[in-house]
């Protein structure tokens, strides 16, 4: 796109691609997944891709390498890594330069160590396999960048097992690995995606800290324009595989050219109107609830109501016992102490105990609709079943219903009503589990994740239906997730856990507005804004305040 | 886990021209045998133990494989054996997934005290040789086919068992097995409905090989007298009667073996084309 920027870079750019174009095979098919892509990377630049899943974004992070996944190939186009053209290079030349002069973070720490061996031999392996350093160099250059990535007691984590340490302590072992041969390049695939937001913050400013170290330059993977704002100096956005836009962070963000980018932007706004409480009898009672895991109390005396028409928003970061309230409710995991009203009545503990039309009030939509709904059955056996198990509905009363609902969930239901859920995209599968649950005419829903495995525009096309849906039919929602911004589009209330215990609950703006209870400020503090220069006056106020409690580093 | 939807009648046309050539061999291995043993009455000269001549004729005009130790044709008992023996392990294997199936899928489902106890009283079996077991079985329940049918689906049962379990295991902890139970669905919904479709691709990858096995014991059983009963034809048994003829240099002995290689051979092909398309591996 812009011509000029090999010659911001002074010299020669550190990874110029040009014309790149990947295909990948579908059945006996090949499809073109990168489109002639462009792309220069000067010496200590950080380079942005955002777009959503399907962009190309990961295939281009992973060409920059010279990569490409089993079932694609290049076929067009150049890389060149500091004057070697990689799409030539032969698999040794290429094998010397993965790993000591361009490395790779992926996403899933925990899924890319190798569970039988300690922390620290796997950051050596790299560096004495290459003969770079000996063992014992290796081994003291870990500490040293354990300790500059602000992991906890460095000297001694290495000698750690991949489980015995959280996963955003891998995440930073991982980025310390990828440092390990001090390499020109490292190209980070969504690494902070799977963390808690005060967990992200953390990796996010060590690894801008390190970035600026070592002069290293970077590709930056994700779908979260708030963290990019905070790491990139160059953003490029993607569609299909094409470049939609590329331009300077700041630019970019104040002033995004492409309609396309303009609507990636816009998607935090959506903001449901608050509703007042009407009825005076809650929907849903959860009183003094104690439940465990065998030994493992897992909810201490938790208490909360949920009246009719209203969304009640359940935040905290992973285990602390959120969806483990849900279970409760449902009757998966009956609880030691308390008890579980719906519309007054007091459910048994156990779901197997309930009667059908104790199980029909409350219905739940799960977080991975690939899962939740059975890929063998077709759209129509699984919103027909509902009808027909609570309803007892059959024939051409089922078959309306079943069009019905699929007009209500804006399917088209001719195209759709036959086909398999591997047949739709990930937004349409959970619609058709959100279909799945009005089938049964439920008058609450349990919500448990629903949007964090879809693409912002996606989600928000959810949560838009949801919120249609629940003024239609005065549904109430029990809102279960640990995105801040999904809290305030959707939430009346809000309740905050933290460690099985409810730490604040109240009205949104409530939550919304100072004074916070300690762990909310941390939790709201820690949500990338969109301003670039958010993370470092962040880093600089709370350095102030010594804000940085053990809880949050640890 | 593939999930790929079944398709229609046309799709399966299409994905058979597609088959590799010893799928396709293995496929009309199959296809032959299943029409001899349709048509065994109609496509034999003599009846199945009509005596028809002397003892041990050569190959010829008026018997094209000879006679065997009775003077009964040989070509017409290979024909008819492909009845019994076939058709018998096609019910057996059926009825011995039947029982390994379902119990399995139980299993999974229902974890507990009900997985403890089932698990345990196939270990039990699975401890003791199939073959010794079988033999001892067969002499207390006697030689009858419908005895030879169910001692060797039971004893069969427990590999189907255990294959069941483990690939229902990983189904039963999905979301959408969890949405079913929540709505209040009976264990036999949860087992049929939900988990039977997902384990479908190797449970029919391990009929081909189990079909085998089944088929190569009666074979062994009828070898050993305690399979299929005279006059009926069967293969085993056909090999037992005119093996003396093997140390004259006649190949007449090898012809009912023959006949159990190639259908062994035949499923494996097929079975191992199913495999490779289920699970989604390439050709290199």
């Amino acid at each position: 796109m812009s011509s000029d920027s090999s010659t911001a870079c002074g010299n020669e750019p550190l990874l110029e691609v040009r014309g790149l174009r990947i295909d990948g095979q579908t059945g006996d098919e090949w499809l073109e997944i990168v489109k002639g892509l462009d792309l220069t990377l000067c010496r200590g630049e950080v380079l942005g891709l955002i777009g959503e899943s399907g962009a190309g974004k990961s295939t281009l992070g992973l060409a920059a390498m010279g990569f490409v996944r089993p079932g694609c190939r290049i076929s067009g186009g150049e890389i060149i890594f500091d004057g070697i053209d990689l799409t030539r290079a032969s698999e040794n030349e290429k094998r010397d330069i993965w790993g000591v002069r361009i490395a790779y973070v992926a996403q899933s720490a925990a899924a890319s160590f190798n569970p039988a061996h300690k922390l620290i031999d796997q950051f050596s392996e790299s560096p004495v396999k290459h003969g770079i350093k000996g063992l014992a160099d290796a081994e003291a250059d870990a500490k040293d960048l354990y300790g500059r990535l602000r992991l906890p007691d460095p000297d001694n984590i290495g000698f750690r097992y991949p489980h015995q340490v959280s996963g955003g302590q891998l995440q930073r072992a991982m980025t310390a690995m990828a440092l390990s041969c001090r390499p020109d390049l490292i190209i980070f695939d969504e690494p902070t995606t799977a963390l808690d937001v005060t967990t992200q913050i953390e990796v996010l400013a060590t690894i801008r800290d390190i970035v600026d170290q070592f002069n290293t330059a970077a590709i930056y993977i994700t779908h979260d324009l708030a963290v990019v704002a905070q790491m990139a100096d160059r953003i490029m956005v993607l569609q299909y595989g094409e470049l939609v836009e590329e331009a300077d962070t700041r630019t970019m963000m104040s002033a995004p050219r492409e309609q396309y980018t303009r609507s990636l932007w816009a998607v935090t706004s959506f903001r449901k109107e608050t509703v007042p409480k009407v009825a005076a009898q809650p929907l849903v009672e959860v009183e003094n609830v104690t439940a465990a895991y065998g030994r493992d109390t897992v909810l201490h005396d938790i208490n909360f109501k949920i009246y009719r028409g209203q969304t009640v928003a359940v935040v905290g970061e992973s285990g602390s016992g959120k969806s483990t309230a849900a279970r409760v409710i449902t009757g998966l995991l009956p609880p030691q102490q308390g008890r579980v009203l719906i519309d007054g009545e007091v459910m048994p503990g156990n779901y197997r105990k309930r009667s059908t039309a104790q199980l029909r009030h409350a219905q739940m939509i799960y977080q991975m609709a690939d899962t939740a709904v059975n890929p063998r059955h077709r759209i129509r056996d699984i919103i027909g079943r509902p009808l027909r198990f609570y309803l007892g509905m059959s024939g051409t009363k089922k078959e309306n219903r079943i069009r019905e609902l699929l007009d209500m969930i804006e399917l088209e239901p001719d195209e759709y009503i036959n086909r398999f859920p591997g047949e739709l995209s990930g937004g349409q599968k959970q619609r058709i589990c959100i279909a799945r649950a009005l089938a049964a005419e439920p008058d609450f829903i349990i919500c448990d994740e629903v949007t964090s495995a879809l693409d912002q525009i996606v989600a928000e096309g959810i949560l838009k239906l949801l919120d249609r849906l629940q003024q239609e039919l005065n549904l109430a929602y029990m809102f279960i997730t640990h995105d801040l911004a999904t809290v305030k589009a959707i939430a009346d209330e809000v309740i905050v856990m933290l460690q099985g215990r409810i730490v604040e609950q109240g009205a949104r703006d409530e939550m919304f507005t100072p004074p916070h209870h300690e762990y909310t400020d941390l939790l709201l503090s820690s949500v990338p804004e969109m301003d670039p220069d958010w993370l470092d006056e962040l880093m600089i106020r709370r350095s102030k305040e010594g804000a940085m409690d053990s809880r949050s580093t640890s | 886990m593939s999930a790929q939807p079944y398709s229609g009648g046309g799709a399966i046309w299409r994905e058979l021209k597609k088959a590799p050539p010893s799928a396709k061999f293995g496929l009309a291995v199959i296809c032959s045998y299943v029409f001899v043993a349709l048509f065994a009455p109609v496509l034999t000269p003599y009846g199945e133990s009509e005596i028809v001549g002397s003892a041990f004729e050569p190959w010829g005009e008026e018997y094209t494989f000879g006679t065997d130790s009775l003077g009964r044709d040989m070509l017409t008992r290979l024909l008819f054996g492909a009845r019994n023996t076939v058709g018998i392990a096609f019910v057996t294997t059926c009825l011995a997934f039947l029982i390994g199936g379902v119990c399995g899928i139980l299993a999974a489902a229902m974890s507990g005290w009900v997985d403890q106890i089932l698990s345990r009283i196939i270990d039990i079996l699975m401890a003791i040789p199939a073959l010794i077991f079988a033999l001892l079985l067969l002499t207390i329940f006697g030689t009858t086919i419908s005895a030879l049918i169910i001692v060797i689906a039971v004893l069969d049962s427990t590999r189907v068992f255990r294959i069941a379990r483990a690939v229902s295991l990983n189904v039963v902890v999905l979301d959408f097995v969890e949405a079913a139970r929540l709505r209040g669905e009976n264990i036999g919904w949860i087992t049929i409905r939900e988990v039977l479709p997902n384990i479908m691709p190797p449970l029919v990858a391990e009929f081909g090989l189990r079909f085998c096995f089944v088929f190569l014991t009666i074979a062994s059983l009828s070898f050993l007298g305690l399979g299929i009963q005279p006059p009926t034809a069967d293969w085993g048994s056909m090999v037992r009667d005119n093996a003396a003829l093997i140390t004259y240099g006649d190949l007449t002995p090898l012809l009912p073996a023959g006949a159990i290689a190639l259908l062994t051979v035949g499923v494996n092909f097929v079975v191992d084309w199913f495999l490779h398309k289920t699970s989604g591996l390439r050709d290199e």
